[in-house]
């Protein structure tokens, strides 16, 4: 449980961190909260050549409103994030949603960006990225890309980050006026969830505007549930309508099954999750 | 690497490899013992210390990134012999039986408290989710943090 040898870089700006990792290439891994890259690396799961840690790029550390969205560096902290009174307002699902991210100890550490950088598939930042549409901004010794949450995802721990980019900032939209709810099922408070489910919806005149929808832990990255959005739009909420949600929701994840819980297992948790999560907030 | 730091403010300066844990550097290059070396992947919570106020997994850190830091571990909660108020709750709540998880459950609890001076038990329950106790202690844990709850 020991992590194996590497060489250690500590830029002091942006510019720096990026140019390092420029010049180091597919061996260079960034390190910013740590809290699933160090563990990797204990059980040599991972073992970079190089670390470049961005833990003294000061100007990363932020959290803002800017036109209508919350801009999260990339070295803003999860719990610096779940505790700020400006992000329960513009954005109270990623408030409700980092809840369960770990544990506070965890959050202490942990990064948003990074751990969409990670991109466990289990995880919750992820799906509330997909749900909201959040874009994420990453930078090159080329410059800067901006790439929709629905792109970024490529698979188990895979993104469409190049080597050498580092994912800089998070930008999710300021939902004001929507009801949010974030649930998951998980064997132990802060495990990663079996399955996890995040709903934003905007009610008007006694129907369903928009809906939106992401679940945790039930394919290889987060998933969009497009289908279930596409059927709540338009309709009074109800609970014959919010099952069949649930029920589209379920046919919109591709689950595997582990030691944890089977596929139809995880299905069932989708459509009750689901469920529950629309007529927490309806 | 040279690195130097303050541990329960003692300075120390030490010349380190990359790849040292935070909690080895703590247990094996300090002698502090205190902080407990547990499931080494950030689950079991048995490591967490203090790092610029803010209680971190040490297992998930390395001691060159704790370079100009201030840390403080269980070592540092007691003053001249007089137990910190959490530890003296721990001890008439009977939150330890082997006391291995103790030194994390300390540090975390601290933690809640500094954010959170009262906390809801249901509160309590959710920041002691990252420290694991196999003796079953967690009522007592529980009791003790509610115990310094502030008024």
């Amino acid at each position: 449980m020991k992590p194996a040898a590497f060489e250690y870089h500590r830029p002091e700006s942006a510019a720096e961190a990026i140019s390092l990792l420029d010049e180091l290439g597919e061996e260079a891994k960034p390190l910013a909260g740590g809290q699933s890259l160090v563990s990797l690396m204990n059980m040599r799961l991972g073992r970079p050549e190089h670390l470049v840690d961005i833990n003294r790029c000061a100007e990363m550390d932020y959290v803002r409103l800017e036109d209508g969205e919350l801009r999260i560096g990339a070295l803003a902290r999860q719990r610096r994030v779940e505790l700020e009174p400006a992000v329960g307002l513009a954005c109270p699902l990623l408030t409700k949603a980092l809840a369960f991210v770990g544990h506070p100890t965890i959050r202490n550490r942990g990064t948003i960006c990074g751990s969409l950088a990670h991109a466990d598939s289990a995880a919750e930042v992820p799906a509330v990225a997909v749900a909201l549409g959040a874009s994420l901004v990453a930078r090159g010794a080329e410059g800067e890309r901006v790439i929709e949450a629905s792109q970024f995802f490529r698979g188990l721990f895979t993104t469409a980050l190049a080597p050498g980019e580092l994912l800089v900032e998070a930008r999710f939209p300021s939902l004001q006026g929507w009801g949010t709810a974030f649930l998951e099922f998980a064997r132990r408070h802060g495990d990663f969830a079996i399955a996890g489910v995040a709903v934003a919806l905007r009610v008007e005149g006694g129907r369903v505007a928009e809906a939106r929808l992401g679940l945790a832990g039930v394919a290889s990255g987060p998933v969009r549930a497009v289908r279930a959005e596409a059927a709540l739009a338009g309709e009074a909420p109800s609970p014959q309508l919010f099952r069949e949600a649930a029920e589209l929701a379920v046919q919109d994840c591709d689950p595997v099954a582990d030691i944890h819980g089977s596929v139809s297992y995880r299905r069932q948790l989708v459509r009750v999750l689901v469920r529950r999560a629309l007529e927490q907030v309806a | 690497m040279r690195i130097q730091l303050d541990v329960n403010g003692q300075h120390h300066v030490r010349e380190v490899e990359p790849r040292r844990l935070l909690l080895d550097f703590l247990r094996d290059d300090l002698g502090l013992t205190g902080t407990h070396a547990g499931c080494e992947h950030g689950v079991c919570g048995a490591c967490t210390i203090e790092m610029e106020g803010m209680a971190v997994r040490s297992c998930l850190l390395f001691a060159v990134q704790a370079d100009g830091s201030r840390l403080r571990t269980v070592e540092g909660l007691a003053k001249g012999g007089t137990l910190d108020p959490l530890q003296q709750a721990i001890s008439d709540q009977h939150g330890l039986q082997c006391g291995f998880c103790t030194p994390g459950v300390l540090m975390a609890a601290l933690d809640l408290l500094r954010i959170n001076p009262s906390p809801t038990e249901a509160e309590v329950r959710a920041a002691m989710s990252g420290n694991l106790c196999r003796c079953t202690g967690y009522e007592g844990i529980v009791q003790a943090v509610l115990q310094c709850r502030a008024l």
